[in-house]
């Protein structure tokens, strides 16, 4: 019930109110806009809309090899199965068939050669998915094999990369390893990770009379899917509307990858001049679709007795899949993050673009960032087990200082650095150094299980690093009955998006958030968006509607004075009322209506760009973040050492998200960022067969946690009176992104805990995921004595 | 003609084909979207739906008629399971305000991207029509089979302690007497049924029939009449060819209204086990007598699997890696299958002839699983003791195919001798297969660690496993010794545990990686 329409209420009564705080503004802890409706179904994902009579539906045909020459393309008896409307291949596009999103190298179907196992080469449109489906199934592609790459260290070898390699460097590394008291050198290789979003890849497309096209696609960046759907059917772009409500989750796969479906959907539908939807199986999206980068690191590190870095080179070979995508800007992000939270000295830190036969890997939650952060994390323990120190000493002794020893490798300041008080409000209320004495007592007591505990630290870059993207667009209308419509750049994608952005709207105009609405991204309200990615959604979207919301107040502000005839400084919004001067309070809503009778415009864009950041690649130097969220977990572990098999007994988070705009929204985003974090670096492995096929690919195979996998104890807080000092909207930090890296701490945990069967003296050889059966090697291995790798 | 409660309204179906799942009746001829597809292969739980029934001590009597709530996968449930019971899925909870259930979900911030939310809401639902409190170990059994990638499950926990500790009774407790009501009229007329597609083939034959048969006789006449049927007991696995493989059956045999395959009983000497008795009534019935059976089946697939898919299904699917076939295999199970008039035994280790292939012969069915009780090893009499101990070892704790599942059925007597045993193990070969070697290496011998240290080597003439995407070979083998160790420490414990006098004080040691859950 709106509080502003329905108010028809006394002085006296208003003046009660505008003593009162409004209840939904920023800082409020209010429940996610959709909550009501997802927990009866009744919010509409792009599957649930309602079809027409004449909805043709479209199954793909694949390529079943990883690298090979098409030689024929025999679609006959595809065409001949009754309901089938058409067959499309890449004769069929009216116009560019590449939908690489910054460079070239995507086709949106095959021409001659194919490059990935899952590789589109044609579409069946019909009036059933069954139809299509089974239609696909008849197609006979014929292909002569060449040789394929599926290993990133081959790829490496070769100089097979998607675009140049890129390097770092600060100081003379080579020399300060030469002369630290210790060196040592070591190989981890990372593994990728499915995204696994509830809703698979869908696109819904309807023709327009101006022979464009109406999308409704599940994508985090629709205006890059407007203007890929006009190139394909060579249209201009202000003939594509993408319209976008809701993703069923998102977290980087829906960045670039969700073009193709709605490109393939668009040029179906601008071929049969009928509405038409793709949407992917499962199985489908596993296979065709990009996954996190799989990393292999290869590193070189001196330091002293105390485990102070002198010296680092790293280089970082990424596994990109066959085409750019934005492997060029995950790669440049896993180097920023190769320090995480640590002063590095003098380093060489070099990332390198392998091109391999698999789907072209993308964006995921944290960009490249987490695997930087773990070859980093990895150094840290390698280094305690060589020098016979707890861990977390040696991180701390690491950190970045405030005064000295914080410039980054690639020259930017740390500015407004927390790690050190918050290892100190995170190893006091979790107890570390008791627990730490408690374990390693437990682990003299039990021969069959091992616990371990790990500490590890999260400093994560805000801002894209393009910088260009960092800018963003909003629209408010404001209708005579005082109810807003709020209208942005971004994408919710469950992330709470829409809500923060309402909040801002409603602090700004001090109205309660039930008489806002935001409604769906749409690129016919604010063009030329950028993704909804980096964490940076409510950063640039929320400033923009801020920005928009400041502008109509102003007017409103301009108005009520001449109209009411008193000083403009003495008119206050104060909860869903406005005071003017200290005599008269009226409601929002009858301003507004004041206002249009006034003919005061009640709809206004805004817009932002982030200030202060710049990135010059040729120097690779400059200050390419804004600013750093961090965060801290403290995870503890127990090991069954005759399986391999592990549960997290507990975790202590401690995250940074400056002043919360709304805490219940970033304590979600922290323990689901925890949570797929540890999934990533434990259970959920892709494993590929030797002719470039993905065995992993369905939730049968493919494993992420699932709620018994959640820590026995789990106890979460946010940091408390540590606003941004940047300038962001109300203070508050990008939460998106950081809290997926505290993950790390299980992994560090599992490590620690088979470490202690060296009784502490030897970094035990495990990858990510640490599966059950990698940690069962290591264990075997450091049972068997001179089989520990250090 | 199948007819079933959609909530409150009354629906009957004759024409209608029987390869569609429950998922796709909803969405795509009801329209009713709430319900989501996440995966079409029943391992992510976004299609959760509940089906309540008359329990079966009531189904006839007129007295004391309770309902039982059973949350099932849309995705992977055949249209014929519908038959007789009421299907309440997300879009009925609601009524002018939101069910307890949801008002938790938004309380407590379960959702955030909202694909996964009404599967949740629907396991909750279950969860709470079927407990009086919460308990943190029910809860994860109700939602293990949903998956959610956003929120990290901590506040659909703090959701599910809400919807107890804000239970209210609903409308379907206000309305339990009008729903058994119109179940128990459905259930009157106890006729069989049949349901067939609307298309028919060239030879004027639908393109799909399904026959519900109401008695054991009945089944065996349809089964020689249409030798090619395919049975569906729980369907939960038959349904993956229809979602994932892009099959359809032209003739089905939906075995749920056969309430003689139901049954179960338990005798001084074996436990028998009807074909449609299902994996979650096992875990209950189980528990008594094989306690580490039930647990194992606490860990096959989801709560939402286990409510359909039954022991006998799992057995016929003959599946390398099926969970519950190790474990009978140690417990010396035996089939009893039928065919026409005509019936057999069929021990199980001699059931599974290769991958996917049984000795049943054509028209032939498993009636009921029998499994003999320690007792008539006459254990008492020599005075030994009886164990049986089964090892899981998967990548993911639960809803996971187990890389390696190992069951072990042995007798010390009392000369410390190991005077029985029995070793079975599933995802060492391309059959759920015996030990034999290893068995021979303990059979007799003392029992030590020396004897298991000398034993454990034997696996490998025993086995030698397969690598792929669960495990490698070598993973496997060494695993298969290691759980050998371990169950000398557990039974060691075990004995250790018997001897003192203080045995129910006695804190059980913790061996496994799921003590600690």
């Amino acid at each position: 019930m709106s509080s502003v329409i329905k108010n028809q209420l006394s002085q006296a009564q208003m003046l009660q109110q505008v003593q009162q705080q409004m209840q939904s503004g920023v800082g409020k802890k209010i429940p996610h806009e959709s909550a009501a409706r997802h927990v009866t179904g009744e919010a509409i994902y792009i599957d649930d809309r309602l079809e027409f009579p004449n909805q043709l539906h479209l199954y793909p045909i694949l390529s079943d090899t990883a690298h090979g020459t098409i030689n024929t393309i025999d679609l006959s008896a595809c065409k001949e199965v009754c309901g089938v409307a058409t067959v499309i291949t890449y004769e069929d596009i009216p116009g560019n068939a590449d939908i690489g999103p910054v460079l070239a190298g995507d086709p949106l179907l095959v021409e001659k050669t194919v490059e990935y196992v899952g590789q589109v080469i044609a579409i069946v449109a019909a009036q059933s998915l069954e139809i299509a489906k089974y239609a696909a199934s008849l197609a006979r592609i014929d292909i002569t094999p060449l040789p394929a790459i599926l290993d990133v260290q081959q790829a490496h070898n070769l100089q097979h990369y998607v675009t140049q390699p890129h390097t770092h460097i600060m100081g003379d590394a080579k020399r300060a390893i030469s002369q630290a008291q210790h060196t040592i050198s070591g190989e981890l290789k990372i593994g990728g990770q499915e995204h696994f979003y509830l809703e698979t890849q869908i696109c819904s497309t309807v023709p327009t009379e101006e022979g464009g096209m109406l999308v409704f696609a599940s994508t985090q960046h629709p205006s890059e899917v407007q203007k890929l759907v006009a190139q394909v059917i060579d249209v201009q772009m202000h003939k594509v509307n993408v319209d976008m409500r809701r993703m069923g989750g998102g977290f980087g796969g829906k960045e670039t990858q969700a073009a193709q479906p709605a490109c393939l959907a668009a040029l179906a539908s601008h071929i049969t001049g009928k509405p038409c939807k793709m949407r992917l199986t499962r199985e489908l999206d596993m296979r065709m679709t990009g996954k996190r980068h799989p990393f292999v690191v290869q590193y070189k590190v001196g330091f002293d007795d105390q485990g102070l870095l002198s010296g680092v080179i790293i280089d970082l070979l990424a596994d990109c899949g066959y085409s750019p995508d934005l492997s060029a800007s995950i790669v440049d992000r896993a180097m920023f993050h190769s320090d995480n939270a640590y002063y590095l000295g003098n380093a060489i830190i070099s990332g390198y673009r392998c091109k391999t036969n698999k789907p072209s890997n993308t964006a995921y939650r944290g960009f490249g960032g987490p695997q930087g952060m773990v070859a980093i994390e990895n150094i840290m323990d390698h280094i305690a087990r060589y020098l016979k120190l707890d861990p977390l000493q040696v991180r701390t002794t690491n950190y970045y200082q405030k005064d000295q020893r914080n410039i980054t490798h690639y020259g930017q300041l740390v500015e407004g650095n927390l790690l050190d008080e918050m290892t100190q409000e995170l190893t006091k209320s979790c107890d570390y150094q008791q627990r730490r004495q408690q374990i390693i007592q437990f682990n003299q007591q039990n021969s069959l299980m091992k616990k371990g505990l790990a500490l590890t630290p999260v400093k994560f870059g805000i801002s894209f690093t393009a910088t260009f993207l960092n800018q963003g667009g909003a629209l408010i209308h404001i209708y005579t009955d005082g109810s807003i419509h709020v209208n942005h750049g971004g994408t919710e994608m469950g992330q709470g998006l829409n809500t923060k952005v309402a909040q801002i709207v409603a602090q700004e105009f001090q109205v309660d958030i039930d008489n806002i609405i935001v409604s769906a991204t749409s690129t016919d309200k604010v063009p030329n968006t950028s993704p909804t990615a980096a964490s940076s959604g409510t950063d640039i979207n929320g400033k923009a509607a801020q920005n928009a919301a400041l502008t109509i107040k102003k007017r409103l502000l301009e108005f009520a004075a001449t109209h009411y005839g008193v000083a403009l400084e003495s008119i206050q919004f104060v909860n869903n009322h406005v005071c003017l001067g200290d005599q008269q309070i009226i409601s929002f809503s009858s301003l507004i209506q004041q206002a249009y009778l006034g003919q005061i415009s009640l709809s206004s864009t805004g817009f932002y760009r982030t200030p202060k950041i710049f990135y010059d690649r040729d120097k690779a130097s400059g200050t390419p973040f804004y600013y750093y969220s961090f965060g801290m977990a403290c995870s503890e572990v127990i090991v069954d050492t005759l399986t391999g098999e592990y549960k997290v007994l507990r975790a202590d988070i401690l995250h940074d998200v400056g002043d919360s705009i709304n805490p219940r929204i970033d304590i979600g985003q922290v323990e689901g960022g925890f949570i797929q974090g540890m999934g990533w670096m434990t259970t959920e492995e892709l494993v590929w067969d030797d002719n470039g096929k993905l065995a992993t690919s369905n939730p049968m195979s493919y494993k992420i946690p699932a709620i018994t996998d959640i820590p026995n104890d789990f106890r979460v807080k946010l940091v408390e009176n540590r606003k941004n000092p940047e300038d962001t909207v109300y203070h508050s930090k990008a939460v998106g992104e950081p809290p997926f890296m505290l993950g790390i701490s299980v992994w560090c945990a599992l490590k620690d805990a088979v470490a202690s069967l060296s009784n502490y003296n030897q970094q035990p050889n495990i990858n990510s995921p640490a599966t059950p059966e990698a940690m069962m090697w290591a264990i075997h291995a450091m049972k068997q004595p001179d089989q520990g790798n250090n | 003609m199948i007819e079933f409660l959609l909530h409150n309204e009354k629906i009957t179906l004759t024409d209608i084909d029987p390869n569609t799942t429950v998922l796709k009746y909803l969405r795509e001829q009801r329209r009713k979207m709430g319900t989501k597809e996440g995966c079409a292969s029943g391992d992510c739980g976004a299609c959760t739906v509940v089906l309540a029934q008359l329990a079966p001590s009531a189904a006839h009597s007129s007295e004391n008629a309770t309902l039982e709530y059973k949350s099932v996968n849309a995705c992977i449930t055949f249209i014929s399971a519908l038959h007789h019971k009421q299907l309440i899925c997300v879009d009925d909870l609601k009524q002018t305000s939101l069910h307890s259930c949801q008002q938790a979900m938004v309380d407590k911030d379960g959702s955030q991207c909202g694909f996964c939310t009404p599967g949740f809401v629907m396991s909750l639902f279950a969860l709470q029509k079927n407990n009086t409190s919460y308990d943190r170990h029910k809860t994860q059994q109700a939602l293990a089979g949903n998956l959610c990638r956003c929120t990290g499950y901590q506040a659909i926990d703090n959701a599910a302690q809400q919807s107890f500790s804000q239970k209210v009774p609903d409308h379907f407790d206000r309305q339990q007497q009008q729903t058994i009501t119109q179940l128990k009229a459905m259930n009157a007329s106890r006729k069989s049924q049949s349901i067939s597609a609307t298309r028919l083939l060239n030879d004027g034959n639908p393109i799909a029939t399904c026959h519900l048969p109401q008695s054991v006789d009945e089944l065996c006449a349809l089964l020689i009449e249409y030798p090619k049927s395919q049975l569906i007991a729980g369907g939960t696995d038959l349904s993956i060819g229809l979602t994932q493989h892009g099959s359809s059956y032209q003739s089905l045999i939906d075995l749920k209204q056969i309430a003689a395959l139901s049954q179960y009983t338990i005798s001084e000497h074996h436990i028998e086990i009807g074909a449609m008795v299902t994996l979650a009534q096992c875990q209950q019935l189980l528990m008594p007598y094989f306690a580490d059976f039930s647990l194992l089946l606490e860990r096959f697939a989801s709560l939402q699997v286990r409510n359909q898919g039954t022991l006998a299904g799992n057995i016929a699917n003959a599946s390398p890696i099926g969970d519950s076939p190790p474990a009978l295999i140690a417990l010396d199970a035996r089939l009893l299958l039928r065919k026409g008039e005509s019936s057999r035994e069929v021990k199980l280790d001699q059931f599974f002839t290769d991958y996917k292939k049984t000795r049943l012969s054509e028209s032939e069915f498993i009636e009921k699983i029998i499994i003999p009780l320690p007792a008539q090893r006459s254990v008492s009499v020599h005075s030994a003791q009886a164990f049986f101990k089964v090892h899981k070892v998967s990548k993911r704790q639960d809803d996971d195919i187990s890389a390696i599942c190992a069951a072990y059925a042995l007798d010390i007597d009392s000369d410390n001798k190991i005077s029985h045993i029995r070793l079975a193990y599933g995802g060492m070969a391309a059959i759920a297969k015996r030990a034999l070697a290893t068995e021979r290496a303990l059979l007799g011998k003392a029992f030590n660690e020396q004897t298991f240290s000398e034993a454990k080597l034997m696996l490998t003439d025993d086995f030698q496993p397969m690598s792929d995407h669960r495990a490698s070979s070598e993973y496997r083998l060494l695993l298969a010794q290691n759980l050998l160790q371990k169950l000398y420490i557990e039974i060691s414990a075990d004995l250790q545990q018997t001897k003192q006098l203080d045995s129910e004080q006695a804190n059980k040691a913790h061996t496994r990686i799921f003590d600690y859950v």
